[in-house]
């Protein structure tokens, strides 16, 4: 199946002018001898949220890894298939492909909050630093904007230079959203940002996601199906490392045509 | 009731408390060893411990004699030994932990680090000795003993540095790639200075233990018997700074110690005493701080 | 002003040139921490180097026999003599002296630390330990020749002023932490079900340390001692200031003997002109002590990766 193939999801006008940010086909994935992904073909639609969903060890944080090659820092792994990041088709997998160009264009949020043992304002500006922005003005406007993006500035903008640490976990975890979305990337990985969080911070994360979807490219992975019916666009079952259903949020999660897809939700539904 | 018990049970009861008891006596027993050798080197050395006896050059006659030009060199050789292991041992380490393939350059390196551990420090002199005195020709000087110390130290400080990079959690390494930062701004930027606290703890561990080295200053030629200082590292005029005083002979507490206890004279003994309380003090006081700041860090730790 | 536009691409995309000066800086990094790692082989290489290069000449003029076949070393009298073994005595007498004290009290106190001690004791025993270990080895020195001698001396009328046995009784203490701290961590490497099944069975905290843990943990407390031997044998100052100076062929404590580490302090503390025959006694000296110790600690690394293996 090639992705040209691939049926788009929604029929309807809106989503046939949204272009593709991420063709991922034919994808498998190998730790060590354990295979872990099979044959994954997915579409990622520009400015749109795709969720992933399916049981825990289903291989929906092991595709997003993939995406901006965050397996290379271990031994033992093995790609194979493509993935493209549009435009340009970079070809991510590409053995010739230096991984650190496609994490330049990609940022990436985690399960975890994982904050920089350093200051706020130094955990916004660590991208852009990276990228060699040095001027201060443009560092201090870009923090300030990311964290306002990241609903996160009312309340650090006193205390910028406090450290990190200091944060509740809701609030750790926007200012790791802030960190991501500080240099402007073309695609967003999520990583069940909220798995670590209580239920009030999970909204607020939530919120923040549903207004940065007219921004942004979004790949969101998570267990929660109410989350998914709440904020994506288009969701994607994975069943032990195979991609089993994708469609429009409205249809995969309302009338579900793969038996396995509709055990599950009813199992999470009861 | 327990006269009922097997006798065989019985006693095994009674060794049990018996090494119970002893386990409590001994670890008493050892620091009350340790209280009375201290407090005879504390004894013997106390009255000698003054002003005069810290601002005075060694002397001939044992109550003119005082250990200026001796914590001035151990100050100074430290300074440089730290200057050069510090950034050596730490880059060595980072290359192990974090750029290392698996290989056998790689394990090569590995055992060759911990059986430098096992050399004995004064086969460490000798090496400076032949190398770095006569060799490089920098004659026994403060940048020798210092060179010598550095080496030394150079295994401790590596393995404190892998052992600091390894409890930086794997999720600040992942958040800094997936940031686009390469291998080195991800270990510059942010796990060492995360790591940091560790790694310091570890080299002031080992810079503990060199203050305290004798044997390799001995080897590389230390004199017990200095009248003068170094030369100011200062100067009025520019560039201001001079380097001269790495190339000046030197003493150090230790070897001031071990000049005097090998006289016979027991006047000499206790200012060895005296020289030891300082050494001792200054030991411990270093290796308190590493106790310190490592128990610090682990308050500190998310 | 920099936003993402409809064409998705970041404007904080860094430029071709920045890239690749970034690319140059990781390559110089990298290169610059291979040479730090690299410099560890060297330095191993210069000491092996150094201790044959320079006793090299000297063997060749006196001959292997000379050193190996004799008990007498004079090698700075008008009539001179290279027989290594009356300082190797030296060496191994304080030594085993060390391990004779060390041993038992070495692993008692590793076993009390393991099984018996309240966590908090056991907390405190580590920085104990380490505060130890700082004690300069002058200092060490200081308390063998000025308070542990004249104690013997009370106890053993006669015993003179430079002898082994307070050499080595202190080189013991000296090394007993350093023991203490390998033995108890592979104590602790023994799986807790070990533990578990023997007091499951009944058996007192004395029976399972001695009965069960020590023969568990048996390769990994062998190697700790033999590190520990390792480093008593290559300690310099306890034995060159109270066992004295004076080579002789002789195991009895009670005597005074030089080591082969009390002879180049010995030697060294002197002015050595470079090339004599003094200074190239020193290398053949420090290479037979490197022969010894790196016997020791090699035997001591394989034990230990034995242990590993199995434990795999």
């Amino acid at each position: 199946m090639t992705v040209a193939a691939l049926p788009i999801p929604s029929r309807t006008a809106e989503a046939e002018e949204r272009p593709l940010k991420l063709r991922i086909a034919n994808l498998s994935f190998w730790y060590g001898r354990r295979q872990v992904l099979f044959d994954v073909t997915l579409p990622v639609r520009e400015r749109r949220i795709t969720a992933l969903i399916g049981p825990s060890g289903c291989g929906k944080s092991t595709l997003l890894r993939c995406i901006n090659r965050l397996h290379d820092l271990e031994p033992g792994h093995r790609y194979q298939g493509r993935i493209l990041l549009e435009p340009g088709g970079l070809d991510v997998l590409a053995p010739h492909t230096d991984p650190l160009l496609v994490r330049l264009r990609i940022g990436m949020v985690f399960q975890k909050p994982n904050p920089f043992p350093t200051s706020i304002y130094e955990n916004v500006a660590a991208g852009l630093r990276i990228r060699g922005v040095r001027k201060r003005a443009l560092l201090d406007e870009q923090v300030e904007k990311s964290l306002r993006r990241a609903g996160l500035w009312a309340e650090v903008k006193d205390r910028l230079h406090d450290h990190a640490f200091n944060l509740s976990g809701g609030q750790q975890q926007r200012l790791c959203i802030a960190r991501a979305l500080a240099p402007e990337p073309e695609l967003l990985l999520l990583d069940e940002p909220t798995s670590a969080l209580d239920p009030a911070a999970t909204a607020h994360i939530e919120a923040l996601l549903s207004e940065l979807k007219s921004r942004y490219t979004i790949l969101l992975v998570t267990h929660l199906m109410q989350q998914a019916a709440r904020i994506a666009h288009d969701v994607a079952f994975l069943h032990l490392g195979r991609l089993v259903e994708f469609g429009p949020a409205a249809e995969v999660l309302v009338r579900p045509r793969d038996p396995r897809t509709r055990r599950y939700l009813a199992g999470h539904a009861a | 009731m327990s006269s009922t018990l097997p006798p065989r049970i019985r006693r095994a009861r009674l060794l049990e408390l018996a090494f119970g008891l002893f386990g409590l006596l001994l670890p008493g027993a050892a620091a009350f060893t340790l209280l009375v050798l201290m407090f005879d080197l504390v004894r013997s050395g106390l009255p000698h411990l003054d002003w005069d006896f810290l601002s005075a050059f060694p002397s001939r006659r044992p109550e003119r004699a005082g250990i200026l030009p001796a914590w001035v060199g151990s100050l100074a050789i430290l300074s440089v030994t730290a200057a050069l292991a510090v950034p050596l041992g730490v880059a060595a380490g980072l290359y192990l932990e974090a750029y290392a393939p698996r290989g056998a350059f790689t394990r090569l390196v590995e055992v060759n680090i911990a059986n430098l551990a096992g050399v004995p420090s004064i086969l460490y002199g000798l090496l400076g000795l032949a190398l770095f005195v006569d060799g490089l020709g920098l004659g026994a000087s403060i940048l020798s003993a210092a060179m010598v110390l550095a080496l030394l130290i150079l295994p401790v400080v590596i393995v404190a540095t892998r052992e600091a990079l390894r409890a930086v959690p794997r999720t600040l390494w992942e958040a800094a790639y997936a940031l686009g930062a390469d291998r080195r701004q991800t270990l510059l930027r942010f796990v060492l200075p995360a790591a940091a606290p560790g790694i310091l703890t570890g080299v002031i561990v080992a810079l503990s233990r060199a203050v305290g080295e004798t044997a390799p200053l001995v080897a590389v030629g230390a004199l017990s018997f200095i009248a003068f200082l170094p030369p100011s590292p200062l100067r009025p005029e520019p560039p201001y700074v001079d380097a001269e005083w790495l190339f000046s002979p030197f003493t150090a507490l230790s070897i001031q110690m071990f000049g005097w206890l090998s006289r016979p004279q027991p006047a000499f003994h206790e200012l060895a005493a005296a020289a030891g309380v300082v050494l001792l003090a200054l030991a411990l006081l270093i290796n308190a701080l590493a106790i310190v700041l490592r128990l610090r860090a682990r308050r500190l730790a998310p | 002003m920099p936003s993402v536009g409809a064409e998705g691409l970041s404007s904080f995309a860094p430029s071709a040139g920045f890239l690749r000066r970034r690319r140059l800086l990781a390559g110089l990094f990298a290169a610059l921490l291979w040479a730090a790692a690299a410099l560890s082989v060297l330095i191993t290489l210069a000491i092996v180097a150094v201790l044959i290069g320079e006793s090299l000449p000297f063997l060749e003029e006196v001959g292997l026999s000379a050193v190996l076949l004799d008990t007498v070393w004079t090698p700075l009298f008008a009539e001179p003599r290279y027989g290594i073994w009356a300082l190797v005595a030296g060496t191994l007498t304080t030594t085993l002296i060390a391990l004779a004290l060390a041993l038992p009290a070495g692993l008692a106190l590793a076993l009390y630390l393991c099984e018996y001690a309240p966590p908090r004791l056991r907390e405190a025993a580590k920085p104990v330990l380490e505060l130890l270990a700082a004690v300069p080895t002058v200092v060490y020195g200081y308390f063998a020749l000025l308070v542990v001698t004249p104690l013997l001396q009370g106890l053993i009328p006669g015993l003179p002023p430079f002898n082994m046995l307070a050499a080595g009784l202190v080189l013991g203490v000296m090394i007993l932490p350093y023991a203490v701290s390998l033995s108890e961590d592979a104590l602790r490497a023994v799986p807790r079900e070990l533990r578990e099944a023997a007091y499951a069975l009944g058996f007192t905290r004395l029976q399972t340390g001695l009965g069960v843990m020590l023969p568990a943990a048996r390769s990994g407390i062998v190697s700790a001692f033999l590190l520990a031997l390792a480093r008593a044998m290559g300690e310099t100052m306890v034995v060159t200031l109270a066992a004295g100076q004076n080579p002789r062929f002789t195991f009895n404590p009670l005597e005074g003997a030089a080591t082969m580490t009390a002879y180049i302090v010995q030697v060294s503390f002197g002015d050595v002109p470079y090339g004599s025959r003094a200074y190239r006694s020193l290398f053949v000296v420090a290479l037979g002590l490197f022969l010894c110790t790196f016997a020791v600690n090699l035997l001591a690394t394989l034990l230990s990766r034995k242990r590993s293996h199995r434990g795999a």
